[in-house]
């Protein structure tokens, strides 16, 4: 079964340049090289061939077709009544877009949301994972798995079941809070963004305390047990010593939540389903997907989706490079 | 990975206060993961009368039963067609999107060839790029090729999982000693036998860790199916709900088997997480450590 038919032939034709400047011996000794190599490079292309296919229909094209919508548009003319025909117009999708206060305040949306999620995230599941690294907490991995568990459940679900505990009448939390004489509309105006941040929080605390907790164990325990030594307490040694050490991973989930976060998109939407708060352009994913297939304006929602990519794009390569030259400047320094 | 070792430090032992402490906030996190999952397996035994009236505790109105028959009686059982879509999208998409991911993984890491660097940087940049950049084009395409609103809408995107090409990269570099295929060169093995026959399993476990990252992705999968589905029957189970949710505002009828049919859609998952521990823990790790 090695479909290497290509290869095969290879065995018998001489090498196409080079044989004469080399000596006849060095030639054949590199001819079986040559053709394993061969042999190698067709392996190699059969084993991404089906990948790459799927990048190129599925990713490719797609982001181009993105942008090449993005720069045209479908224009009637004759009031309408002619023929519809694609015109090229530039910017003027882009200008649209960014002079739409609705879009714009989704953006504005999603950078509040993400001023409240990431920082509480970063800290609540780096917190937990320092105090499980601790080894003072019991039933550890009982603990782990029940942090984890959320994880599981489909992010739509997990937006249903706290849609119902922030319904009145259904909950048990705005009951338990009723009877204390503390009245929450959790999906009010100044509360339904932290009410979506909460459900963010809720799924992904524990995926992300597992992944520091993973690069905890990583940390030698001789660098931790020396600062013990120096003197330094547990609450030192968790955040002065073990800390900076798994800085690449506080990196890697900051930079992975942020660009999840710029998608927001679930959530909101099923929220939405119970709360006037939530208009149909809350973020930018919900106002490409309401420009795209309420509005039916593809170019529109296109510059949009182009202008969410830049974003997106621009922060992960600002983060790479900014990382990558603290680790230079900290190498320096050593 | 390291045995959990840590209880072996008795210098790092916090004082008998901080480790109540400890433990406190602990437990009040878990029960802050826990309890809405609870609740869900409480709410889902009540029926439609109790569930808005009275205490969850109480065993008034249990009709667990009652609520399973009249989730799979709706809408002349559509509940049974969604899960089984649910099923073949999720299983069907990350079994063959992890063969293929993993695969293009171990080719990166085993062979060498002009701008692999550069071709491994757009795997990564895909990683990166929203799913809503995608859907409005994918779904153009699709109504291009007339397969928009079928099975294939849906399932052929899901295939692609960049993230797995990564971790594949990793596995291989971990799992694969370069010296086996050196040894299967000598024998004078094919190529590609040595992968299927050699290789693959010794990427036996990475392979399960990508099939179960794709798994939850496919499950949780919500925007695309939105987009493209327009047939009821077509629907996964993430979408089926949120429809059906949407009706419950004007028929409350719905809400018992809305809920119903949450937790038996969280149930795939959580036994795929619980049986397939060890896997998903090395695969965070891989992830974490670069």
């Amino acid at each position: 079964m090695t479909p290497s038919a290509p290869a095969t032939p290879a065995v018998t034709t001489a090498p196409p340049n080079g044989t004469t400047a080399d000596g006849s011996r060095r030639v054949r000794a590199r001819d079986p090289r040559k053709v394993a190599r061969r042999r190698q490079l067709g392996a190699c292309g059969v084993l991404m061939a089906p990948f790459f296919i799927l990048l190129v229909t599925v990713f490719l094209i797609p982001v181009g077709t993105a942008v090449w919508l993005s720069f045209f548009s479908e224009d009637q003319p004759g009031l309408g009544f002619g023929p519809e025909r694609t015109v090229f117009v530039g910017l003027r999708s882009y200008a649209a877009v960014l002079n739409d206060p609705t879009f714009l305040s989704g953006l504005g949306t999603v950078v509040l949301y993400c001023v409240i999620y990431i920082p509480v995230m970063v800290l609540g599941a780096l917190a937990l994972a320092l105090l499980l690294d601790s080894g003072v907490v019991r039933l550890r991995s009982w603990a782990q798995l029940g942090l984890f568990l959320p994880h599981a459940v489909p992010g739509i679900i997990a937006a249903l079941i706290w849609l119902y505990l922030y319904t009145p009448g259904i909950s048990p939390v705005i009951e338990v809070l009723g009877k204390a004489d503390i009245t929450v509309d959790f999906l009010g105006v100044h509360t339904v963004l932290p009410s979506i941040v909460n459900i963010a929080l809720w799924s992904n605390l524990g995926y992300n305390m597992v992944i520091f907790y993973a690069a905890l164990q990583a940390v030698p325990r001789e660098v931790v047990e020396a600062a013990v030594v120096d003197g330094a307490g547990p609450v030192r040694a968790a955040v002065q010593v073990k800390t900076p050490l798994v800085r690449p991973s506080i990196v890697m989930v900051a930079m992975f939540t942020f660009i999840w976060s710029l998608q927001l998109f679930t959530e909101p939407m099923l929220l939405s389903q119970s709360s006037p708060m939530i208009s149909s352009r809350f973020s930018p994913s919900m106002y490409i997907y309401d420009a795209a297939f309420t509005r039916n304006n593809y170019s529109l929602a296109a510059a949009a989706a182009v202008v969410l990519l830049i974003c997106t794009i621009a922060l992960s390569y600002g983060v790479t490079r900014w990382t990558s030259r603290v680790n230079s400047a900290e190498e320096a320094t050593r | 990975m390291r045995a959990p070792d840590t209880r072996g430090t008795p210098l790092l032992r916090p004082r008998l206060l901080g480790r109540s402490a400890v433990n406190a906030v602990v437990g009040i996190s878990v029960l802050y993961t826990l309890l809405p999952v609870l609740w869900l397996v409480l709410a889902a035994s009540k029926d439609r009368d109790s569930l808005f009236s009275s205490d969850l505790l109480s065993l008034d109105g249990f009709s667990f039963v009652q609520n399973l028959q009249d989730l799979f009686a709706m809408d002349g059982g559509l509940y049974g067609r969604w899960y089984v879509n649910s099923l073949l999208y999720a299983l069907l998409g990350a079994a063959i999107g992890a063969l293929l991911s993993v695969a293009c993984g171990y080719a990166f890491d085993k062979y060498h060839f002009p701008h692999k660097e550069k071709l491994f940087g757009l795997v990564l940049a895909a990683v990166m790029v929203p799913q809503t950049v995608l859907a409005l084009p994918l779904y153009l395409m699709a109504s291009e090729a007339g397969v928009v609103n079928t099975f294939w809408s849906v399932f052929i995107p899901v295939l692609f999982n960049p993230f797995g090409v990564y971790l594949g990269r990793i596995f291989s570099q971990g799992y694969v000693p370069d010296e086996v295929l050196e040894a299967a060169r000598v024998d004078g093995a094919g190529e590609l036998a040595t992968y299927l026959r050699v290789a693959l399993r010794m990427l036996g476990p990475g392979l399960v860790t990508v099939f179960l990252f794709q798994l939850t992705a496919i499950w949780n999968n919500f925007f695309l199916p939105m987009v493209m589905l327009s047939d009821q029957d077509l629907y996964p189970v993430s979408l089926g709900l949120y429809q059906w949710n949407s009706s419950a505002s004007v028929s409350p009828e719905y809400f018992p088997v809305v809920i119903m049919g949450s937790l038996l859609a969280v149930l795939p998952l959580i036994l795929a997480f619980v049986l397939l521990q060890r896997f998903w823990r090395s695969g965070l790790t891989a992830g974490a450590v670069k």
